[in-house]
């Protein structure tokens, strides 16, 4: 049986990952990538969770992270797609015009 | 314990073969029946040596469907265009049929088999979530022809490939829906179990058959899985006629081939479902675990390897029908277009989807079934 | 699980994971990111969750990383040019994130042990099982979110949208203004008229 803090271990390393990466990369779509693989960090480290306390809670809420993030998946999406339309562009260092 | 694994292998590999045997032959089917609709004589040229000649035995074209043409495929040369993402290129042929052979693994072929003193299931794989395990193959399938499409650096490719993935994600929804009825109204994810609960009969003479019991299930997965084979009268991805060959332009050789046996798997996929689901898997009419019970009474015994036999042998000639049905829609139907495929699919198919998953959950629930 | 898979999956899941933050072409962190996700979906499997690692599969990889994707090609996002830029800003996410994933070691370390439960419910993880916490205790949670993905699907559909005229609400009345211009053009007095 593997131990629950390698779970939790592997949870942090990918969520830092995905953090690392919403701060380096400049491509939006890239940085919305990176949030989705924050989003499965946590989801991992739930399922873990809830498994070692024997409680379908933590599945249930992982469900529903499931459907937020399709939600957000689309509306990010159409957002980066009327973005590009607009400034011809998904590099966040040029999207500065609320920069003074 | 190894004789477990042993057992397992096997039925994994008799399994792979008959799939791959049946996915050749329906190539050959594919061209002679072609030449049957199309009142023409169809492939009858090769053979070896003459052999077949000399006998005066009449040339079907199997040699030439079954043995020339993917000779002459995997020793063409294996051309990878200019600019194109040469990792992906190779791999897209292996994404696309790699997640259809192995859906395989979860449909059953038989009831159970004594051997001595061990009893074995004839689904290679038996797994009690099997119709999650499918929905989820089958939402893979989407990479392989949309990264063929996109690796190519052709624009038709390009095209083809976005086609393909739309047309699969909306199609797949039909699809879930129609298996998510089947589902409610056995009260199972296992296909094994779901053929099991397929035996015996109604009013003392009718196979119950799920065709009886979700008529419009069965009518939405035959469309959607011919859809998902994207073969005509879905060929949208390919359309040779605008898309020169859609998301496999610039795939010759081998990797072609294996795209081109991709589709063919597909087809025995959706026969495969098809059987499983609506037409009994491997129950034959009136035979149970001990033999035949006729209606009217009568009854023959039979030992158990010669109802295994029957059974195994009930499940792929049922397949083969359907396949065969598949083949001849194929060449009777003339192309959708994009917009009434995305009508047929969203307006139409999902619709009924819902509203038949509706009443099959309210029908349930009042029966009070499980 | 036996910790050799686990090791084998995490160290796959980090390789993939950091392929998403360093590949330079878009479909390929796509990939790499559909690459984590089946990962974590057997990680789930797993730990009893088995319904869940499946519709990991299903609706992330199968349906919300092509969506991805074609959003990439609709828009035709090229790779990212050069390797060599923000250097000073790449130093700091990776100082950042470091500093986040060490604060992260020692919560786990210094976290106070849970108490382990042994003996699992015979039906952990199934579809029965998640769907009785569903429609039971979380029903109305369930309920919201189909609602939210009903909002999402329009809110989806009026953004990405192409607009030729802006998206107004037209009044009966304001679309009476709307046709007259035609008339008024043919009839240059009236206009003038009006004015």
């Amino acid at each position: 049986m593997t131990p629950i803090s390698y779970y939790l271990a592997l949870s942090a390393i990918l969520f830092a990952v995905g953090v690392a990466g919403v701060l380096i990369r400049r491509n939006v779509i890239v940085m919305f990538l990176a949030i989705e693989l924050m989003l499965n960090a946590v989801n991992l480290a739930l399922v873990a969770l809830g498994r070692r306390i024997g409680s379908m809670d933590g599945q249930v809420i992982v469900f529903f992270v499931m459907t937020v993030a399709a939600a957000e998946a689309a509306v990010g999406l159409a957002i980066i797609i009327s973005m590009f339309r607009n400034r011809d562009t998904v590099n966040a260092d040029e999207l500065n015009l609320l920069r003074w | 314990m190894t004789i477990e694994l042993v057992i397992g292998a096997v039925k994994a590999i008799v399994m792979v073969l008959l799939v791959l045997g049946l996915t050749t032959m329906m190539l050959w089917f594919e061209r002679k029946g072609a030449a049957l609709i199309q009142d023409r004589v169809g492939a009858n040229r090769a053979d070896i040596f003459g052999i077949g000649k000399r006998f005066g035995m009449p040339n079907f074209g199997i040699i030439n469907t079954v043995l020339a043409d993917p000779i002459k495929m995997f020793t063409k040369e294996d051309f990878v265009p200019d600019g194109a993402d040469r990792f992906l290129h190779w791999l897209a042929p292996f994404l696309a049929l790699f997640p259809v052979l192995i859906t395989f693994a979860v449909a059953p072929m038989g009831d159970v088999l004594q051997i001595g003193s061990h009893t074995i299931d004839l689904q290679p794989a038996n797994l009690n979530v099997a119709a999650l395990y499918l929905l989820a193959t089958i939402g893979i399938g989407v990479y392989g022809i949309a990264l063929g499409g996109w690796a190519s650096n052709n624009r038709w490719a390009l095209l083809g490939g976005i086609r393909a993935s739309a047309q699969m994600i909306s199609y797949e929804i039909a699809m879930s829906l129609a298996i998510i009825a089947v589902v409610v109204s056995y009260g199972t994810l296992d296909l094994q179990q779901m053929c099991r609960l397929q035996g015996g009969v109604w009013f003392g003479f009718l196979p119950r058959w799920g065709i009886l019991l979700q008529p419009v299930s069965f009518i939405i997965l035959l469309i959607a899985g011919m859809a998902e084979s994207k073969r005509v009268p879905f060929d949208l991805p390919e359309g040779e006629s605008e898309l020169v060959a859609g998301y496999f332009t610039e795939y010759s050789g081998g990797k072609q081939a294996v795209f081109m046996m991709t589709d063919f798997a597909e087809v025995l996929l959706v026969s495969v479902l098809i059987v499983t689901f609506f037409f009994g898997g491997w129950q034959v009419p009136w035979l149970a675990r001990d033999g035949f019970h006729f209606p009217g009474g009568g009854h023959l015994g039979l030992p158990n390897l010669v109802v295994a036999m029957l059974e195994f042998v009930a499940f792929w000639v049922k397949v083969v029908i359907f396949c065969c049905f598949q083949i001849l829609i194929r060449w009777t139907l003339p192309r959708f277009r994009y917009d009434q495929l995305m009508r047929l699919g969203w307006k139409g198919l999902v619709p009924l989807g819902l509203l038949n998953l509706v009443v099959t959950a309210f029908v349930v629930v009042v029966a009070g079934g499980k | 699980m036996p910790i050799g898979i686990f090791m084998f999956l995490a160290a796959f899941a980090i390789i993939a994971g950091f392929g998403v933050i360093m590949q330079r072409n878009p479909v390929h962190c796509v990939l790499a990111l559909a690459l984590v996700l089946i990962d974590l979906g057997v990680l789930f499997m797993g730990l009893d969750a088995v319904t869940l690692g499946f519709l990991q599969i299903i609706v992330y990889v199968g349906a919300i990383m092509v969506l991805f994707l074609f959003v990439i090609w609709l828009l035709n996002i090229q790779a990212d040019p050069g390797a060599g830029r923000h250097l000073g800003l790449k130093l700091f996410g990776s100082i950042a994130a470091a500093a986040l994933a060490a604060e992260f070691a020692a919560i786990i370390v210094h976290a106070p042990k849970i108490r382990e439960i042994r003996t699992l419910p015979a039906d952990f993880g199934t579809v029965a099982a998640l769907a009785r916490s569903l429609f039971s205790d979380y029903l109305v949670a369930f309920e919201v979110t189909s609602v939210l993905l009903l909002a999402a699907i329009v809110g989806a559909i009026a953004l990405a949208r192409k607009v030729s005229a802006p998206l107004v609400l037209v009044t009966p009345a304001l679309s009476r203004d709307v046709s007259t211009p035609a008339s008024s053009a043919s009839d240059p007095a009236a206009h003038r008229k009006s004015a």
